[in-house]
């Protein structure tokens, strides 16, 4: 582990005192020219990078409401000054919400409106120098663009979306950060995050297979490739070789086999995650997307059901009908996608599974409300749904559940700390501080409850988790995913297959 | 028609077109920027009456800034709402005749509006100056329009009580200028403050934050609906038929 100081957790969240550049030498990993070229943008800064950047700008405002919008309408009321986990966290003054959008209005300001072009410290407009430049990199890459702040404002103003158009801008001149562009370029090649290739992929669903026979003496499949079934499942790449995100692939296997429905993923797109997204780039969110269509269509399948990922559920949920869609070469009887939590829940309300909830009793668990999920999609058709699927789910396969403070869960999430692109190892102390009003939030209920278990459903949120909780004495072992419920729950063979 | 006249009824109306040009010009251009993608904060609505309540609900109770924060609401309400009752108030200067209901409340939600505003922009300054989080996000033109719209309710209620203008002669002279018939403007130094000052601030309302009244309907954030799963409709992005890189 790292050596950085965290406070001692006492369940209580507290809003510091601002501390001005506290987080100014943050500075995420520099892309590299052939990882940026491999993305269509420039390979390194380019000499006029101004004058790109502001063409770039000016280029986003012609073509997003939100970011038009959201330069002029700000009144400074100062409501989500105290909103965002990286300002709770770092203490550091830009992590305000407002004060991080300002770093763009200033630009904005200067060279889009009248009154920064003439009296541009009156307003506070600024000339985009190289300084700057330097404060958009460091501070849009503390964002996780979670819209915590977006709630609370009058105005619906959302810094994800400042954030996300600051990459763009940023990518577009030649300057990206390696983490997010390295992963898009994988999936471009090999067709997931983590640039696994296909037999590896097959290594470990055929692994899965022996393991789930072994434990349990039950032939459940784990298939890959497979053409023609009914389903095509898209987990996020995480599931196949990280834990605890493997545990939700065992469970998904178990809820296909249950219902017996044939279903298969896929290896040319082996990844529900879109980074895309976290960059701001439309295009690359849809050459990202479209490998998924491409797979459905070839394999003939009727339905698309997508693993635990909370920023993917928000690209597939809310963006892919426009991003590739229409869809309509699917059974329209089905939502695309439909969540793994929607499919398994209404399985369980139609009786198609039998569970033993007894099974996870020395379990106390909490839910995390992922914010992508939370504040950027639905489930379940109906408003709100994202916040009872998930917990509706839970209480069917588990005895004990525990909410956390309620000004820390549903529309009021606070950010695991290590989403938007942000989950990187050069990023660790801001993970590390970022996480720190959900450790308070989850202390609480530790103490009160003696909460263990951590149910989530965001591959970014399990890796996050179970790598900076233990900076707060939180073990590793909490983390978990709501289909490792499931799984453990599951009695195999026990319902009937008339579903 | 005295020189004084001819330059106030002069101002009148290029302010008055500046604001109007501006404003329609900025929310034209908020209108008809593009939305690439669907971007609702959820929960959602997933009509558009239940869309419609959502942003009326910000719009008409500050819902979202009660939920963030109650003290700048409670001062951001008492501002907004006296102003409504201020141009109630004034109304008898661009419109007449008017009810007989009119002139038995106006008075009463005149002064109630007035004292509304006041403590409202009082409150909010304070914040911007002793609130050190907000002292900090705040510019000089944040400070500016408050000490402007201050100067303005501080010299409107100075010409109602201290100092009485003649509002004879003022209705005649807005009456005249609403009816494309310009009056001569009253010489009274007080009253000529308060409306120069009224002047100023509708040339700088489009070019300023001031811009969020009407640009609080164009969030798509809160304006949008929650039915991007729908197999009926489909929300069509700018970059439609354009190649991806």
């Amino acid at each position: 582990m790292a050596d950085i100081a965290t406070p001692k957790l006492d369940g209580k969240i507290r809003i510091p005192l601002m501390e001005e550049g506290a987080t100014a030498h943050y500075h995420t990993l520099e892309s590299s020219p052939a990882l940026n070229e491999a993305l269509g943008y420039p390979g390194e800064l380019v000499d006029n990078w101004q004058e790109k950047a502001i063409e770039k700008f000016r280029e986003v405002l012609d073509t997003n409401k939100a970011l038009r919008v959201f330069m002029d309408i700000c009144v400074k009321c100062g409501s989500c000054t105290d909103k965002c986990h990286y300002f709770i966290g770092t203490h550091d003054s830009r992590n305000m919400p407002v004060a991080r959008q300002d770093l763009m209005r200033k630009v904005y300001r200067r060279y889009f409106t009248l009154g920064g072009k003439l009296f541009p410290k009156l307003v506070g407009a600024e000339d985009f120098t190289k300084e700057v430049l330097d404060e958009w990199y460091t501070y849009f890459h503390q964002c996780s663009q979670c819209r915590r702040c977006s709630v609370f404002c009058p105005y619906g103003i959302d810094t994800a979306e400042i954030s996300m158009a600051a990459r763009l801008i940023m990518n577009h001149i030649g300057l990206g950060s390696k983490y997010s562009n390295e992963i898009i370029g994988k999936v471009y090649n090999t067709g997931n995050n983590l640039g696994i290739p296909a037999p590896a992929l097959q290594g470990t669903m055929e692994f899965l297979e022996e393991d789930v026979q072994e434990a349990t003496g039950v032939d459940v499949r784990y298939p890959m490739d497979e053409k023609g079934t009914e389903v095509l499942l898209i987990p996020p790449s995480a599931d196949f070789f990280s834990a605890p995100h493997v545990d939700s692939l065992i469970g998904y296997g178990k809820v296909f086999h249950e219902a017996g429905i044939s279903w298969t993923v896929s290896s040319y797109a082996s990844e529900f995650a879109n980074f895309g997204m976290f960059v701001g780039d439309f295009h690359a969110m849809r050459k990202i997307a479209q490998r998924i269509k491409d797979v459905a269509r070839e394999f003939g399948v009727k339905r698309i059901i997508v693993g635990e990922c909370g920023h993917a559920w928000r690209v597939g949920h809310s963006f892919w009908n426009t991003l590739v869609g229409p869809w309509d070469f699917l059974d329209s009887r089905y939502p695309v996608p439909q969540h793994i939590c929607e499919f398994t829940l209404d399985l369980i309300k139609r009786g198609g599974l039998k569970l033993d909830k007894s099974a996870n009793d020395e379990r106390i668990v909490t839910f995390h409300d992922s914010c992508n999920v939370a504040r950027a999609s639905s489930m379940g058709g109906y408003e709100g749904g994202q916040f009872e699927v998930p917990r509706d789910l839970i209480k069917a396969t588990c005895n004990n559940f525990v909410e956390m403070a309620e000004d820390t869960i549903k529309e009021s999430t606070y950010c695991c700390g290590g989403g938007g692109g942000l989950l990187t190892d050069d990023l660790m102390e801001l993970r590390i501080q970022g996480v720190l009003p959900r450790a308070q939030a989850l202390h609480a209920v530790m103490e009160s409850h003696g909460v263990n278990y951590l149910a989530l459903i965001c591959a970014i949120c399990k890796a996050q988790f179970s790598k900076v909780l233990p900076y707060y004495d939180i073990p590793m072992e909490v983390v978990g995913g709501i289909h490792q419920l499931v799984g453990d729950a599951i009695v195999l063979g026990g319902a009937k297959h008339e579903v | 028609m005295t020189s004084l006249s001819m330059v106030y009824i002069i101002l009148y109306y290029i302010a008055f077109a500046i604001l109007l040009g501006g404003f329609l010009f900025k929310i034209w251009r908020f209108a008809k920027t593009p939305a690439p993608l669907v971007i609702v904060g959820t929960p959602g609505a997933k009509s558009g009456i239940g869309t419609a309540a959502r942003v009326a609900s910000d719009a008409l109770l500050f819902r979202s800034l009660f939920r963030g924060n109650r003290w700048i609401w409670v001062g951001a309400y008492c501002f907004h709402f006296g102003l409504l009752f201020l141009i109630f108030r004034h109304l008898r200067y661009f419109v007449w005749p008017l009810p007989m209901w009119y002139s038995q409340v106006e008075q009463l939600v005149g002064v109630t509006g007035g004292i509304m505003v006041v403590i409202g922009i009082v409150w909010l300054l304070g914040r911007r100056f002793f609130h050190a989080r907000t002292r900090y996000i705040s510019a000089f033109s944040d400070y500016f329009v408050l000490f402007l719209l201050l100067a303005i309710a501080a010299s409107g209620l100075l010409i109602k009580f201290r100092v009485r203008t003649d509002i004879i002669a003022v209705k005649t002279f807005m009456l005249g200028l609403a009816r494309l018939h310009p009056q001569p403007v009253p010489a009274d130094p007080w009253f000529l403050l308060h409306f120069s000052l009224v002047l100023a601030l509708l040339v700088y309302f489009p070019f300023s934050k001031l811009m969020h009244a009407g640009g609080i309907f164009f969030s798509p954030t809160r304006n949008q609906i929650d039915w991007t799963r729908s197999t009926e409709r489909r929300h069509v992005s700018p970059f439609e038929n354009t190649k991806s890189a």
